[in-house]
């Protein structure tokens, strides 16, 4: 079915669904890349105005990836809940924002609303929102998530604390733990990117985590962003996995390039529970996702990467995640150009992550071979905390010395939790103060030689 | 007047990474040192992502027959912008390859994002994989401009490769500008996905060392003939004393 928008004597013609939403998207690089962006300014705008007008049902009647050709598509439909959907059933596009923005749209109304909404309803709403429109609705969506502490409640904000290592090098590791400990980060997890997907080599990082959570009692948990294939192995040999990772992406194409499908997913969600490692809740599963990954593996059906991200966080719901994360700045500027690109895609992730029900939080970052620098960075973390990002990364002095890029520091979260007063998981922020690493108003005390932590 | 932020009393764990740990604060924010330091380090990576690969001063390093290729990209905005273009070579540059007889291994030298990577860690690198894999029957060695890993598939199956190694710049870190990745293909052929490749990353003076790279490099084509495949298949389970540096190609945003 194709669309068409008049403006003046001017008619705009869209061949169908896919076309429209391409055209839709605010301009970003990957789509020109992709050859399926606006080729002018109007003709973007002129795709919002027929979007706009367009039913939120169609997106139920006309898959933009064919059900038969799939499995994201199928779950996507298949776990549609119709009654749900049922308040919002006779929106357009265009009223479904008015719906979102009205004062009546309470976080109550809205996590009632998540599984009657599709991904592609979320990402077509998203490309007719301003950025403050992201950020009031997102700041409005609330989820909540349990492992071994509450993330996502009403004013707390999560670091991820991220201690990478060129080389794994454990004690490396440990000390950049230590210092995002000292500087009141890792609630959200602690979770390194190895530097390789040896398997002996990922038990011994399991195993350091674990032992220093047991030995502090640290009221967080591990994550060692191996292939989900790998840590299932290691879950076979009672390494102690706290949770499962897996990048994931939109499409069924391109998560079989990142080597997953459903399937496997679900096998390692159900391995993660068996161990029951978590105390106060068993949400255990940790994804990635980044708008462009389908299109670099050749696997985007000709949608949009915006959209395509939007479905990753359709797949990541599935598996009731503790963590969903939109690393937004990391691919490169063949997707996300600049500063100002990144910065619109990284409040769309956010957006439709929270109104889908995904505990959503972002790695604000860029890599230096985009058009992007500490001034972008800062801004969208301004940004993101404004619109109640879950959890945001802690990296060393913002310069993660294994994935070669840049991102939210330990000193940045600090910075947001003053700005806004945002504390940390409740668990972990009185965990913080037994071991005075924080006062009773969870700013930092001052710094001690012979800190316990460091015996 | 406030005095100036203190120093961290636990640096003296700075020497235990290269991480930017122990920092100082001033108030929430970084001291003025450290804040600048980092301003620094961005403008040389900015700088390194744009200089061009000396191409002659690398084959004199290298001391071999060598043949040189351009992707289709011409130049590096282009290549920053047009992955596709990256992965695909010059026409002249597809004319040039051709080979008579089958080899086992082709390893492509390429620039990537970071040229001086390419320049620094390609010549001993090679030397040292030639060395490794002496029972294997090499095939030319080839080096590549403004080239991404997926080049080494139309050169490999040109060139009528059983493996192709490319060993690329790695996108340059804050205080890594000069790091090489390589990139281990069986059967390559144009639209081979992420998924069917093995990664060796970090090889630089504060990383991996090329003999160590070698070593890794050569566990893997060892393994990958006993299992028919390179890919996430192929699972790292070399010995630890070696130095377990290698992994495979997880996720494609790796890729450069």
């Amino acid at each position: 079915m194709s669309f068409r928008q008049t403006i003046g004597t001017t008619v705009w013609a869209f061949r169908d669904l896919v076309d429209l939403m391409a055209k839709a998207t605010p301009l970003r690089s990957g789509d020109q890349l992709a050859g399926i962006a606006a080729r002018s300014a109007e003709e973007s705008v002129a795709a919002r105005m027929a979007l706009a007008d367009l039913p939120l049902k169609t997106f139920l009647a006309q898959p933009l990836i064919p059900y038969e050709a799939d499995e994201v598509t199928r779950l996507i439909l298949d776990s549609h809940q119709a009654t749900a959907f049922a308040p919002i059933s006779s929106l357009t596009v265009g009223e479904f924002r008015e719906f979102l923005l009205a004062e009546t749209t309470t976080a109550d109304v809205l996590a009632a609303l998540a599984p009657g909404i599709t991904p592609e309803m979320a990402a077509a709403v998203s490309k007719i929102m301003k950025l403050q429109d992201l950020i009031l609705v997102s700041s409005r969506c609330r989820v909540t998530t349990r492992f071994r502490n509450t993330i996502g409640l009403a004013g707390t904000l999560a670091v991820r604390l991220q201690p990478n290592h060129p080389t794994d090098d454990l004690a490396g590791i440990s000390a950049s733990i230590l210092d995002g400990l000292m500087y009141g980060a890792g609630d959200a997890t602690i979770g390194i990117n190895p530097s390789t997907d040896n398997l002996g080599q990922l038990t011994d990082i399991h195993r350091l985590v674990d032992d220093l959570i047991q030995r502090f009692e640290i009221p967080t948990q591990s994550c060692v962003l191996g292939h989900v294939t790998s840590t299932l192995k290691l879950m076979e040999r009672d390494v102690p996995v706290d949770l499962v990772f897996q990048s994931i992406a939109g499409t069924e194409a391109a998560n079989a390039g990142f080597g997953i499908n459903l399937g496997i997913l679900k096998e390692a969600h159900e391995a993660g529970l068996a161990l029951k490692r978590g105390t106060i809740g068993q949400n255990l599963m940790y994804f990635e996702t980044g708008q462009g990954s389908a299109l670099s593996a050749n696997a985007h059906h000709g949608v949009d990467q915006q959209t395509l991200e939007a479905r990753a966080y359709g797949v990541a719901r599935a598996f009731d995640p503790l963590l969903v994360n939109s690393v937004v700045g990391f691919i490169g500027p063949e997707y996300l150009f600049d500063g100002k690109q990144i910065t619109r895609a990284g409040l769309e992730d956010h957006f439709c992550g929270k109104l889908l029900g995904c505990p959503h939080g972002v790695d604000i970052c860029y890599t230096n071979h985009a058009e992007a620098d500490q001034d972008d960075l800062d801004g969208l973390l301004t940004l993101l905390a404004a619109a109640g990002v879950t959890f945001i990364m802690g990296v060393p002095g913002g310069d993660d010395v294994m994935l070669s890029y840049q991102s939210t520091s330990f000193h940045d979260a600090l910075y947001v939790r003053e700005l806004f007063g945002l504390s940390r998981a409740p668990e972990f922020e009185a965990w913080l103060q037994k071991m005075a690493v924080t006062g009773p108003d969870w700013a930092l005390l001052p710094r001690v030689a012979q800190h316990r932590l460091m015996g | 007047m406030a005095r100036p932020p203190a120093p961290d009393p636990w640096a003296a764990l700075a020497s235990a990474t290269p991480a930017r740990i122990a920092l100082g604060r001033a108030g929430p924010g970084l001291p003025t040192r450290a804040s600048l330091a980092f301003a620094l380090d961005h403008a040389r990576a900015r700088d390194a992502v744009h200089e061009p690969l000396d191409v002659a001063a690398l084959i004199g390093d290298i001391g071999l027959p060598v043949q040189v290729v351009a992707s289709a990209a011409q130049d590096r905005t282009t290549y920053l912008t047009r992955p596709d273009l990256g992965r695909q070579l010059s026409p002249a540059s597809a004319a040039s390859l051709e080979a008579d007889t089958p080899c086992d291994l082709v390893i492509v030298l390429a620039d990537g994002l970071s040229a001086r990577a390419a320049r620094l860690q390609g010549p001993p690198v090679i030397a040292a994989i030639l060395d490794e894999l002496a029972d294997f029957a090499p095939g030319p060695i080839i080096i590549a401009t403004q080239a991404r890993v997926a080049l080494g598939d139309e050169i490999g199956a040109a060139l009528k490769a059983r493996y192709v190694a490319v060993l690329i710049g790695e996108r340059p870190g804050l205080s890594t500008p000069d790091s090489l990745g390589i990139y281990l293909t069986r059967d390559p052929a144009i639209g081979r996905s992420d998924a069917e490749r093995n990664c060796i990353s970090n090889i630089h003076a504060g990383g991996l060392s090329a003999a160590q790279a070698a070593r890794r490099l050569a566990w893997l084509m060892r393994e990958a003939e006993r299992r028919g495949a390179t890919g996430v298949e192929l699972k790292d389970e070399s010995d630890t004393d070696q130095g377990r540096l290698t992994g495979q190609a997880s996720g494609s945003q790796l890729l450069e």
